[in-house]
């Protein structure tokens, strides 16, 4: 399809609301010292000191540069295995799980709704077994593994911990993150399974088993990105983020949490998108609110347990289809952002990711994308280089007051748990979507080969495409019918059956219950089934 | 499920009735959300079914609401599986004759198949959304 007056060389393409971010902040010609209210030393702070404006750390990245982490995983485990391997040997630092949506709902492959997803978008992860191949030859006492899982987190975390039990791996010495964030699952991902309540309580007991046997692992990442993508602007993204949090940090406390202690391992996860000093004023203001918030809300004055840690994915619905080798670019320039937004994980989308798995090669420059940065560029030598700029403390300034005031809206809302059991926040991350699709296509945001700088004929996916085993579900069936024929039946279902009670019983925490059922094989659709019966399913709010 | 019209004065499908429905597991429903709302603003009544419908589940509310489109919204790499079973169970029900429009991450060569098989129109995220209503306005006239 061709954009009317959107050719090459077009005078008519002219950057739109040049005084304003995507956000709706303000951006003057020039901003000048008296112009910034914040810039006092006070408001800023010192680089990882309270309210950590600079960042975490003292030293930035000059001590270690951030985990380059590239979400991987297709089809059975031996090939998402080899993947890993290949990643790990070019010089990636830490694994990053990307799962199916059967086992991201809690269906085992040979359920119905799941038979034509086996694979597709993830590896497959019913059982223990399937893990067991997935890291084998991975040494888990060294490499830190992020999970993209939220609706059956806990499931996937037990089956890790059992993994490494297997392995001979202690506990102690993992380290990782499962995402483990429902509530934006309702809101944008929809890999969600039980309600809203029996929900937050088994990431409260997630995070609370978490902390107490492997100590260095982190039980959630508190995710915006997904809302972003979903139609949120960066400071939306932002405040409805830390306002999630708050609603975690309020659930572990319910169930006997202290905060001094598990807010040390709470974690957060964001898009980067194109508009760059926007988006490095997100994560300082991010991280100043956080910090002030667990203070003044929780009376917690740990800086350990104020600390906003975060990774990014840079990418996403900021790439396209169209012209797919400008996405190489755009990952770049996101990239940068993160990197003095101060980010602690990155990683950066294949250029193919807007329309397919990467291929093997697409993976590897997408990886050499954020090492080039890292590695050659300077970027990494002094810690928050745009701390003090006029327009970057400014911008810092706005951003916080945004984010502060949706804040203010959900908590006047009653808190982030009613906003999204009501379908209140999702019927407007929808009218956002709708809204950045017309400004897209009446050219008020403008996207370079989509709706500006069109060729005609102009190649719409690169040469190499990526290709699934046809026979993978085959694959995963046939495996997944053998652990069932070979495990000890008896003592799966007893397992089964204690998780069940556990779940009945709301003091409990569920957790050790779910480990001894990987132990024993019982499986992620098995263990759902259990605890569909006790909790029900969610129910979800269709609000246009 | 959630039923949704226009009444305003630029309504190329005022008067018809189009369900917009997610098949399988994918959580992705920004684009469906966004069509949804596209449509109704066109003047069309949207019915949209929420996530995770099977095939048997739509066609039964396609044919249930007496609608004049279908439109299935699928970025999880599973459309060819799941836009061949809804068609066919629609088939079987009787109501072949309804129009199907398939949306979502769908690559070239899977959208050319599609239009071949008889699905009525393939619309892709960066489309604009006055030609995915025009298009669609274009088969129901």
């Amino acid at each position: 399809m061709k954009v009317a007056g959107a050719d090459l060389d077009d005078e008519s393409v002219v950057q739109p609301r040049p005084g304003l971010t995507p956000s709706g902040l303000k951006v003057p010609p020039v901003v000048r010292a008296g112009d910034v209210a914040g810039s006092a030393d006070a408001q800023i702070g010192e680089p990882g000191q309270y309210p950590f404006t600079r960042g975490i750390f003292p030293d930035g990245y000059r001590g270690r540069l951030w985990t380059m982490r590239q979400y991987s995983g297709f089809g059975t485990a031996e090939e998402s295995n080899e993947r890993y391997k290949f990643l790990l040997a070019q010089g990636q630092t830490g694994l990053s799980v990307a799962l199916d949506l059967p086992t991201q709902c809690g269906l085992d492959p040979t359920d119905p709704m799941a038979r034509s997803e086996v694979g597709k978008v993830g590896v497959s992860l019913s059982n223990l077994a399937e893990m067991e191949v997935l890291f084998n030859g991975i040494d888990l006492a060294n490499i830190s593994t992020s999970f993209t899982i939220n609706g059956s987190a806990a499931m996937i975390f037990a089956m890790y911990v059992a993994c490494a039990d297997k392995k001979g791996v202690p506990r102690g010495k993992l380290t990782g993150t499962i995402q483990n964030d429902i509530l934006k699952e309702y809101v944008a991902r929809g890999t969600w399974i039980f309600p809203v309540r029996p929900s937050m309580r088994m990431i409260a007991d997630s995070i609370l088993y978490s902390n107490q046997e492997s100590p260095r692992f982190n039980p959630i990442s508190i995710a915006g990105a997904h809302m972003r993508d979903a139609g949120c602007t960066a400071v939306e993204e932002m405040a409805y983020t830390l306002a999630n949090g708050l609603a975690y940090v309020d659930s572990v406390v319910a169930r006997g949490g202290d905060v001094a202690k598990f807010a040390k391992r709470l974690s957060f996860f964001f898009y980067v998108h194109m508009d760059l000093f926007e988006e490095v004023a997100k994560f300082r203001a991010g991280r100043r609110i956080w910090a002030r918030m667990i203070k003044e809300r929780y009376g917690v004055n740990d800086e350990k347990a104020q600390m906003f840690r975060f990774g990014v994915v840079c990418g996403g619905s900021s790439l396209t289809a169209a012209q797919p080798y400008n996405n190489v670019v755009r990952v770049a320039i996101e990239t940068c952002a993160a990197v003095m937004g101060g980010a602690q994980s990155i990683f950066t989308c294949a250029y193919d990711e807007a329309f397919q798995i990467p291929t093997e090669s697409s993976a590897e420059l997408a990886l050499r994308t954020q090492q080039i940065i890292g590695y050659e560029s300077g970027i990494a030598r002094t810690v928050d280089p745009l701390g003090g700029s006029y327009f970057v403390e400014q911008l810092t300034d706005q951003t916080e007051a945004g984010i502060r005031e949706l804040i203010a809206e959900i908590d006047a809302y009653g808190g982030a748990v009613k906003a999204i059991e009501d379908g209140w926040l999702q019927s407007r991350v929808a009218r956002r979507a709708l809204e950045r699709k017309q400004d897209t296509d009446n050219r008020d945001r403008l996207v370079v080969g989509q709706n500006c700088f069109r060729r005609e004929n102009q190649s719409e996916q690169p040469g190499e495409l990526f290709h699934l085993d046809p026979n993978t579900s085959k694959t995963v069936t046939d495996r997944y019918q053998a652990v069932l024929d070979t495990r000890n039946n008896a003592e799966a279902q007893k397992t089964l059956r204690q998780l069940s009670d556990a779940a009945r019983r709301e003091q409990e925490n569920i957790m050790p219950y779910m480990v001894d059922c990987c132990h024993a094989y019982a499986t992620i659709g098995e263990m759902v089934a259990c605890l569909k019966e006790q909790w029900g399913e969610f129910q979800e709010p269709v609000h246009l | 499920m959630n039923t949704t019209s226009n009444t305003g004065a630029d309504t190329p499908l005022k008067g018809k009735r189009i369900l917009v429905a997610k098949p399988g597991l994918d959580g992705h429903d920004v684009g469906a959300k966004v069509i949804a709302l596209a449509l109704r603003d066109a003047g069309a009544n949207v019915i949209y079914t929420g996530l995770r419908k099977t095939p048997e589940y739509i066609a039964r509310i396609a044919i249930d609401e007496d609608v004049d489109a279908v439109g299935l919204s699928i970025l999880s790499g599973s459309h060819n599986e799941l836009v061949t079973q809804t068609v066919a169970v629609l088939e079987q029900q009787g109501a072949g004759e309804i129009p199907v429009f398939v949306g979502g991450t769908i690559p070239a060569d899977d959208r050319t198949a599609f239009l071949a098989s008889g699905i009525r129109g393939v619309f892709t995220s960066e489309m604009p959304l006055a030609d995915v209503i025009s298009a669609i306005a274009k088969v129901l006239s």
